[in-house]
């Protein structure tokens, strides 16, 4: 009886034809596992931003550098950016290479805005005068914000990459399987944004 | 134990065809609407008051969720999936507000 239980659990299938002990993907699962391992990283960053965010001097605080209309435009854009991931993910599930590479590239460029939109404000914030060491406020803003823009820089690099071997046809097993983890990184730099915007810009010191 | 897995599988597949692209597109104008009012709410801090804090929390939950079940599709994954996401989102608020209760508390 055990025997059987065992040889259906590794006779199960995933939805995309490689056997695994759960019937699950194991790649989808380590993506998840990844995730769940990275609201550790942004936790941390989260909150040592909060306990500093004090911590300035009396004219280069939070209420005097941030430009909020500027962040809310960023913010819109990395959100529709999500929305341009999904419609890509649904459409590679279609096997519709066309609209699937589509949708990746305007993910890629919205997510390029985005970043190009942080480094417009890291220098903005420069000429202010607010350095990385001007204060335990500015440290941990920059580190917080900047590991978030690495984050979007490497999704971006992903997109273009899954672009080019869709492209190219080098993409060994199930290509949508592929868009889809590229898709759940990206909305996971989504939500973290999301949590971002309102607990450091929105929420005043 | 298969059976019960290809009835998810086949469950999953089914909820999945009931979001069309139309769907989606109407989400993400639903939360491009709820920063919208975020960044209203925003502007009246002190209009607000002591409603200000939980409104703003509550609305940046309602995106952040608003993402991880519709265009993440964890309401329609398998449960492994959420068990590991929701262990290291739950560990990390655990851990973090600990932490900062901690320095609040014996804090300088």
């Amino acid at each position: 009886m055990a025997d059987t239980a065992v040889h259906d659990a590794v006779a199960e299938h995933d939805d995309h034809g490689h056997a695994t002990s759960t019937g699950l993907s194991n790649n989808k699962l380590a993506m998840w596992l990844f995730l769940g391992s990275e609201c550790l990283l942004f936790g941390g960053l989260i909150s040592t931003y909060m306990l500093y965010r004090g911590r300035h001097t009396a004219n280069l605080g939070p209420d005097q550098v941030w430009d909020i209309p500027f962040t809310s435009a960023s913010s819109f854009v990395l959100l529709m950016s999500s929305l341009t991931m999904v419609l890509a993910v649904t459409a590679a599930k279609r096997k519709d290479d066309r609209n699937t590479n589509l949708w990746l590239t305007v993910t890629a460029i919205l997510g390029s805005l985005f970043v190009a939109g942080q480094v417009y404000e890291f220098t903005s914030f420069y000429r202010e005068g607010l350095g990385y060491t001007t204060s335990l406020f500015s440290s941990s803003f920059y580190t917080l914000t900047g590991f978030h823009g690495v984050h979007v820089s490497i999704g971006v690099i992903m997109l273009l990459a899954t672009v080019g071997m869709i492209l190219k046809n080098r993409i060994p097993g199930d290509k949508a399987e592929v868009v889809e983890l590229v898709g759940l990184y990206w909305h996971f730099v989504d939500i973290v944004w999301i949590l971002i915007f309102t607990l450091v810009y929105l929420i005043p010191a | 134990m298969s059976t019960e897995t290809a009835h998810a599988t086949e469950h999953d597949e089914a909820n999945h065809d009931h979001w069309s692209d139309l769907s989606y597109v109407r989400l993400a104008l639903a939360l491009a609407l709820i920063t919208a009012i975020e960044v209203a709410i925003s502007y009246k801090v002190d209009e607000l008051g002591a409603v200000f804090l939980p409104l703003l929390l509550g609305l940046m939950l309602v995106k952040f969720f608003s993402v991880v079940l519709f265009f993440m599709h964890l309401k329609f994954d398998n449960r492994l999936f959420s068990l590991m996401f929701y262990l290291g989102l739950g560990l990390a608020v655990a851990v973090y507000a600990a932490m900062l209760f901690t320095f609040r508390f014996f804090g300088s």
